[in-house]
């Protein structure tokens, strides 16, 4: 019975969803087709038929799929690396006071500087290449995550520590099974806001200096005037950026399987 | 006469808050037989469960001290069990890893951990929900994994903290039902927390009023009544009474 309610609602939600995005283009298609708007925008027709076609025709020297993959390697290794150092640091700082005192007002201050302040001084010292891309994406997600580790150290219910302690757990397994598992959810929701940022952060990174990605597609549509282009870009940056976010989530509910209500 | 196996003497705890200094229990003397049921009764914020956290080793008294068969308490650890108010279930946990928790501490072999676990899940009624996670489970059922948690690791000395404060009043003469049981079954020696006056005579072989803070023991009544005691019964309404009667009355 309770199944077949949940089928329903997730039923109706998705036609609700399908409405709002085809009203959403309808509405597109119409301000370009009957108004001047349409010598400034390409209309959701063409851009979407120019999106199916780039698939195999290249748009500069990839096809859509290799732009796209090109920047979501990149997004990957650095999102890797910077939210493994980032979960460590957090999770350090969180737990020795001492690394608390010393490391958490540098951090506080180089965390609001936003990675696209970092792109000259990057590339400076990280030359065109990739290199500094994945500093930039590094940076991103690891001040992202730190904040999220460290505030999920901060907030274990100490009760639950008290009674880890009293069943006879010392303190390396209070923290391996008592602050390591309720730092998960924390870190989880720091990751989700950290893939975001990534992928905004080699979006401007790819524009500012780059021969391929889903940034320089959009840099290129300008230079050429295309605005064709430039929305085929921004449609593939929202499309994986959803994905992106929505593949993060369902790692989160087989991780966190605990915290889901009722069976 | 069997021997006390908790001996408080002398106990003392005044809190170092912004506020200045706040004495919460005020020298005092407690000795617990061996398997007896210890009811600690007292108003609402008197100081009882910082009496039974010194106790149980989770706070240092400033004053005096406590010792469980002639060991001094001074800190967390598995010779005593504690069964909190607020269940502190390990929800990342399921039923059988919340139980058997305190043995994988210990590191008892897999095999032996899980039937040591079994047996105490059964005792409490849970046989069935061994893979449910906490958030899976009733308020009742949650305790009842407290409660097995508690006994699993075997301690000398068993404390709960208003362990049935949070259920509703079905629930709770349920459990309280089902407490008697397990302890008729399983006896050990437990001193329990409440501000509930039906369930400190239901349960106890001793209550010891409280008075308000800074605590101290107003008076101590053996209940001798029979088990299973009736709610209703004379003998049990005419306690209900008397022992109402010198509580301290708080707003």
């Amino acid at each position: 019975m309770k199944n077949r309610f949940k089928d329903a609602a997730s039923y109706e939600k998705m036609i609700c969803a399908g409405i709002s995005i085809l009203g959403f283009l309808c509405l597109w298609q119409l301000v370009v087709s009957f108004t001047a708007v349409g010598e400034l925008l390409s209309g959701p027709l063409i851009v979407l038929s120019k999106f199916v076609t780039s698939i195999a025709e290249p748009i500069g020297t990839y096809t859509i799929q290799l732009h796209i993959f090109w920047s979501l390697s990149r997004v990957m290794i650095g999102f890797a690396l910077g939210s493994a150092v980032g979960i460590v640091v957090g999770i350090l700082m969180g737990w020795f006071k001492i690394i608390d005192a010393v490391v958490r007002p540098l951090f506080e201050i180089i965390r609001p500087i936003p990675p696209i302040a970092w792109i000259p001084l990057s590339i400076l010292w990280f030359g065109l290449g990739e290199g500094s891309k994945y500093f930039l994406i590094f940076y991103a997600a690891f001040c992202g995550i730190t904040m999220n580790a460290y505030s999920g150290v901060k907030s274990v219910d100490p009760v639950l520590i008290g009674a880890a302690k009293m069943l006879g757990a010392n303190n390396r397994q209070v923290f391996t099974t008592i602050v390591l598992p309720s730092c998960i959810p924390h870190i989880f929701a720091g990751l989700q806001i950290a893939i975001g940022t990534s992928w905004a952060t080699v979006v401007a990174a790819e524009m500012v200096r780059s021969t391929e990605g889903v940034g320089w597609m959009i840099i290129k549509g300008q230079d050429s005037n295309s605005t064709v282009q430039i929305l085929v870009g921004i449609v593939a940056i929202g499309i994986v950026g959803y994905i992106l976010a929505v593949s993060m989530r369902a790692i989160e509910a087989k991780l966190c399987v605990w915290r889901v209500r009722g069976k | 006469m069997s021997k006390d196996i908790i001996v408080c003497q002398n106990l003392g705890k005044t809190f170092d808050t912004a506020r200045g200094d706040v004495h919460v229990i005020d020298k005092i003397d407690i000795r617990v037989r061996e398997n007896e049921f210890l009811v600690l009764f007292g108003p609402g914020q008197c100081g009882k469960s910082t009496l039974i956290n010194c106790m149980a080793g989770l706070e240092r008294a400033t004053q005096g001290e406590v010792r469980i068969n002639d060991k001094i308490v001074d800190r967390p650890g598995p010779a005593r069990g504690v069964v909190y108010q607020r269940m502190a279930l390990f929800p990342w946990l399921t039923v059988m890893g919340n139980v058997s928790y305190g043995l994988k501490m210990k590191k008892v072999p897999k095999k032996e951990r899980l039937e040591r676990a079994q047996y105490y899940i059964n005792l409490v009624g849970l046989q069935g929900f061994e893979n449910s996670y906490p958030a899976q489970l009733s308020g009742g059922m949650q305790q009842r994994v407290g409660i097995a948690r508690a006994y699993c690791i075997e301690p000398e000395v068993l404390f709960m903290d208003e362990p049935f404060g949070h259920l509703d009043a079905q629930t709770r003469y349920l459990m309280q039902e089902d407490l008697m049981k397990i302890w008729e079954h399983e006896k050990r020696t437990i001193v329990f927390v409440t501000n509930n006056i039906e369930e400190a005579i239901y349960l106890a072989d001793r209550v010891v009023v409280m008075t308000n803070c800074p605590t101290k023991i107003k008076r101590e009544y053996e209940i001798n009544l029979p088990r299973p005691r009736d709610y209703v019964d004379k003998e049990f309404l005419k306690l209900r009474e008397e022992i109402s009667s010198i509580v301290d009355k708080t707003v």
